[in-house]
């Protein structure tokens, strides 16, 4: 069937240039977006660098207290996780990445002996657990490509929760640090309990010239206090920042390959497309010219005329 | 005399600017006020009203939902993690979310987060100027 392979090739065609349409829009979306994203992560550094400014400043004069999320155990048993990827898939290996280091240390604390809390944000996340029968404390979604400070609060304060109330001794970050624009790896990080905070204060980070002398209202202890709470919300904020940065990143790329391959598949089905046309082209003539002969073989002067158009008639 | 103002929050640098007087309410402390040179200081604050007034007399005011104040003797610094500057306020939705906190409280006294989200509210319409604050406050 000459005419049915051009027809279906056509319609190949057609239908991998829609295709091509769509990646080449989601790249597009994604680059501006990873910009965002970078800008939003630059516009949250001074706040974090003011917060470790403070530490810096306290510790300095010397404050440390007994704050439940400095708690340090004996030894560790039980592990709560914040899993951070995305809500959506079409990011490349970004979501798989995270998951897989996930599951890894998760069956880590399991081969030792201990328990596992398991708090996801992004609905990959929680479908990737729940679907292989894992505990899910909590599940945060909706907001992975586009995280507000309000989202971190509220992971935060579960966070804490769980880490207060229950027989949690650590709590693991995993997420996708934002490396540069063509690096990303997922890390994972110990979040609680926190550093001393004269650890915090020695790997830097505040802009803060730590002068003694400061004055402390209530006292340094009370506004440390208030402070490890929100250093841990905005910890968390960096975090989800550069896990949205880096599965936009991710998704630019994903997309930039799928829109090259769609360019290339177009290119080789036209080929295959002009061949499978010239090939039926081909068979007519060679059918009209073979049954022509068949049929004007005795006298092949006679048949021409007929295609000559009529003379109209003179008046 | 003059000195550096600044309200950072975790979204972005909300204000920047140069004032000569900068009026917080800190934890255990009340009201205080910072003029240039005064001691280095760190406070906690509530969720409060801050008015700086700038050099040309103008007084800006931002409702602050808690936070950190922090004082160089040329520099001011407010961290929080949400402040609107007066301006910004959306009278509207700061009577909703008013309402809809005063009748958590109601339902549960003890609900914490119901209290910090109606003083929220109440501090957000203070420094609207749409509301006067409750004078028992």
């Amino acid at each position: 069937m000459p005419g049915g392979a051009e027809r279906i090739l056509r319609r190949r065609i057609g239908s991998v240039k829609n295709t091509k349409k769509i990646t080449r829009a989601m790249e597009l979306i994604a680059a501006t977006r990873v910009a965002r994203a970078q800008q939003r992560a630059k516009a949250a550094r001074p706040y974090s660098e003011q917060l470790t400014g403070v530490i810096e400043n306290l510790s300095a004069g010397g404050a440390e207290v007994d704050h439940p999320l400095l708690r340090k155990a004996e030894n560790v048993e039980n592990v709560a996780f914040v899993v951070c990827a995305g809500d959506r898939g079409l990011a490349g290996p970004y979501n798989a990445q995270v998951l897989r280091s996930a599951e890894r240390e998760i069956q880590a604390v399991r081969a030792d002996g201990g328990d596992y809390r398991l708090i996801t944000v992004g609905r990959k996340v929680q479908d990737y657990f729940s679907f292989r029968g894992y505990n899910i404390d909590t599940s945060f979604t909706g907001f992975t490509d586009n995280p507000t400070y309000e989202n971190a609060r509220d992971i935060a304060r579960r966070v804490r929760t769980v880490f207060d109330e229950d027989e949690i001794q650590q709590v693991d970050l995993i997420y996708t640090e934002f490396v540069s624009l063509g690096t990303q790896r997922p890390v994972v990080r110990r979040f609680l309990p926190l550093e001393a905070t004269a650890t915090i204060a020695e790997e830097g980070g505040g802009d803060a010239a730590a002068l003694a002398g400061f004055s402390f209202e209530p006292s340094p202890e009370g506004v440390l206090a208030d402070l490890l709470p929100r250093y841990v919300e905005a910890r968390l904020f960096t975090a989800l920042l550069d896990a949205a940065a880096s599965e936009h990143a991710n998704r630019q790329r994903a997309m930039k390959a799928a829109t090259d391959n769609a360019e290339e598949l177009i290119v080789k089905l036209a080929r295959a497309m002009n061949r499978a046309r010239q090939e039926s082209i081909t068979t007519e003539i060679m059918e009209i010219v073979s049954g022509a002969e068949a049929l004007g073989s005795d006298d092949e002067v006679s048949n021409v005329p007929m295609l000559l158009p009529v003379e109209p008639a003179a008046s | 005399m003059t000195m550096q103002v600044e309200f950072v929050s975790p979204e972005d640098l909300l204000y920047s600017g140069v004032a000569t007087q900068v009026i917080a309410r800190t934890r255990g402390g009340g009201d205080i006020a910072f003029l240039t040179g005064h001691e280095p200081f760190i406070g906690s604050l509530l969720t409060c009203e801050v008015r700086v007034t700038e050099e040309s007399g103008d007084v800006r005011r931002f409702a602050v939902r808690g936070g950190f104040v922090s004082v160089t003797g040329t520099k001011v610094t407010v961290l929080s993690d949400a402040a609107e500057a007066s301006a910004d306020i959306d009278v509207a939705q700061a009577q909703a979310d008013l309402a809809e906190a005063q009748a958590a409280e109601q339902a549960d006294p003890e609900d914490a987060y119901a209290r910090a989200d109606r003083q929220w509210a109440e501090i957000r319409l203070a420094a609207s100027g749409a509301v006067e604050l409750p004078a028992a406050h």
